[in-house]
């Protein structure tokens, strides 16, 4: 990914400029934590991360943060209902099977969830398919078909729409080309997305899940 | 804004403490005692120590490091005429991770043990007699108790850090649950809230070999001479569940003392000799009663449903560390800790470190814990000093 003059990568601005100051975040998948430093250096968050790769968490408690070792889809069970105010997921929805389990989870332990993905049906993706007929490779899509780690390949309309369907409001979305800022037809034109989420009102869809019911009843 | 200071990394200049001394002194002393769990009391307590470094004339660096079960006070530099350094040697001194130029570390022997602080060997002052089995029964939290009596004569109020390993990681553990306003933050490792059955049957069947030696005579042997066969039976048990599979194949594999074997039940086997050397030198340096004790007070030991992080509120930050092929304290065993510290929302740094050593890994895998205490005692202290602790 880019990283622009400032030495921040876009979507890491992108998502910087949706946290309120002061605001308790939980980056899901934070790498070696250079969007939790920003965070906790410039809004003052109050930030925690979860990464699985051990080189990467070295890198994060150099940068003096708080880190623990799991994957995305168990890591968020022990965390109370409401721990943060944002929960971050960024560039790993796409390799996450159970999407929708996860974005409910966090939705649990956080007010609001920000999701970044890449898009899969940006113009030059769905060239090289219509006419290389061949699966795309992008810089936000950068792998080939064999040694891929994404499971999920959406766009920003499929994404919109699954948010329709199971009830999550979309506060504010923004769209990245590079380091372009996309505003028209983003789902042709954006290479990747960050949407910032919560319940809509009367949702709250975990309360019928046998998972929090688990967790309500170890508490 | 703040900015972060890049620290210095430990590699590379790392120092010696150089020749220490072990410091000794003596806690509730009549009429005063010290309660202990079991309801029992005892006075007056000698407790062992050493210190490396100098404290703050604000007292705000203090770090308190806590041994295992056979370990002593003895955790860095050289004693007079002593070949080995301190057990925690390559962690302690200027430069490493507990740096002794910016912390001041303190060390002490555990009640209940045999290296200067008071326990079954120790004399009774009401029989003038060895304890023996007259010595109470003690707990890690009474173990706990006593350091803190140590502390607070040293005028600390709040200590920067508790760390250990293995038991000295259950001491850390405790010393969050008795006194959580005391610890800035805690390092458990290779550690767990609980034995396990597994872990409380390899302890048994330690103590069984103990017991089960003539020479225990109910554990009156002071002044005959200890049950070494007992004992370093015991130990060998304990080297077992210290390495893993791997480590002891690529030490040993099946490796033949001499040529051939002997068609008699001397050791032919490395891994025999090993295990043989290792007990006969275990029994020079060790009580069985010791041993007895101390396995007993990790048994008893549980922090577990919610007694870890009690209701008042805990700012401790920890940093909680596990090995892969630790399969005595498993990392699943330090991922409970970690859950009980998101639940009741506790500041946690969790990793499990790649190292084929075992249980032994706290003690040998320097690389990882080297990186991550440096850098996780940096930030605290950094966190400590400016004033901005960490909210909650």
């Amino acid at each position: 990914m880019d990283i622009v003059a400032n030495g921040i990568r876009p979507d890491h601005q992108l998502i910087f400029n949706m946290v309120e100051p002061g605001a308790r975040v939980l980056d899901l998948g934070c790498g070696t934590g250079d969007l939790l430093h920003f965070l906790e250096a410039n809004k003052d968050a109050r930030v925690q991360g979860i990464e699985l790769d051990e080189r990467a968490i070295y890198e994060c408690v150099r940068k003096g943060l708080s880190v623990c070792q799991n994957d995305i889809e168990s890591g968020l069970a022990e965390y109370p209902d409401g721990s943060f105010d944002y929960v971050i997921l960024n560039q790993s929805l796409q390799e996450i099977r159970k999407v929708y389990f996860i974005l409910r989870e966090a939705l649990r332990v956080g007010s609001r969830v920000i999701v970044g993905f890449p898009n899969f049906a940006y113009v030059k993706a769905r060239m090289a398919l219509f006419f290389g007929g061949k699966a795309p490779m992008t810089p936000s899509l950068p792998y080939h078909w064999y040694d891929t780690p994404n499971v999920r390949f959406l766009s920003i309309s499929d994404f919109q729409e699954f948010c329709i369907e199971k009830g999550f409001a979309v506060e504010k979305a923004s769209f990245l080309c590079g380091q372009k800022r996309i505003t028209l037809w983003p789902n042709l034109r954006a290479m990747g997305a960050i949407f910032l989420l919560s319940w809509r009102e009367g949702q709250k869809g975990w309360s019928d899940d046998r998972f929090s019911h688990r967790w309500r009843s170890r508490r | 804004m703040k900015t972060e200071s890049s620290g210095t990394e430990p590699e590379g200049a790392s120092r010696s403490v150089g020749i220490v001394e072990t410091k000794y002194m003596t806690i509730a002393e009549p009429p005063q005692a010290l309660k202990l769990e079991s309801g029992e009391s005892i006075g007056p307590v000698t407790l062992a120590y050493e210190t490396y470094g100098a404290l703050d004339p604000d007292r705000s660096n203090a770090i308190l490091v806590l041994h295992a079960l056979s370990g002593d006070a003895h955790a860095a530099g050289y004693h007079q005429e002593a070949e080995a350094p301190g057990w925690w040697d390559a962690m302690i001194g200027p430069g490493k991770p507990f740096d002794t130029d910016r912390y001041f570390v303190i060390c002490s022997n555990v009640i209940g043990g045999c290296k200067g602080s008071t326990g079954p060997s120790s004399t009774n002052p009401w029989t003038a007699k060895p304890y023996a089995l007259e010595f109470p029964f003690v707990t890690i939290a009474d173990m706990v108790s006593a350091q803190r009596h140590l502390i607070d004569v040293m005028g600390i109020d709040r200590l920067l850090c508790v760390a250990g390993g293995s038991m000295g990681g259950m001491q850390a553990l405790q010393w969050v649950a008795s006194y959580p306003e005391r610890v800035r933050s805690a390092i458990p490792i290779a550690t767990a809230l609980k034995h396990s059955p597994q872990q409380i049957a390899f302890n048994e069947v330690s103590r069984q070999s103990i017991m089960a030696d003539p020479a225990w005579r109910n554990g009156n042997y002071y002044g005959i001479g200890q049950p070494e066969r007992g004992l370093a039976v015991a130990r060998m048990i304990g080297h077992i569940t210290f390495m893993s599979d791997q480590s002891m194949e690529e030490k040993f594999s099946r490796r033949l003392k001499k040529e051939r074997f002997s068609f008699n039940f001397d050791a032919n086997f490395e891994v025999e000799g090993y295990l043989h050397y290792r007990g006969a030198n275990f029994v020079k340096r060790f009580d069985a009663n010791s041993y007895l004790y101390i396995t007993k007070a990790m048994d008893y030991f549980d922090l577990s449903g919610g007694r870890l992080i009690n209701d008042r509120k805990v700012d401790t930050r920890f940093l909680v560390i596990s090995f892969k092929s630790d399969w005595l304290y498993p990392a699943y065993q330090s991922q409970e800790i970690v859950r009980q510290l998101k639940q009741k929302q506790v500041d946690a740094t969790y990793c499990e470190l790649k190292s084929t050593y075992g249980h032994d890994a706290f003690l040998v895998e320097l690389e990882g814990q080297t990186t991550l205490i440096h850098h996780f005692l940096e930030k605290t202290y950094r966190g400590e000093r400016n004033g901005n602790g960490y909210r909650r």
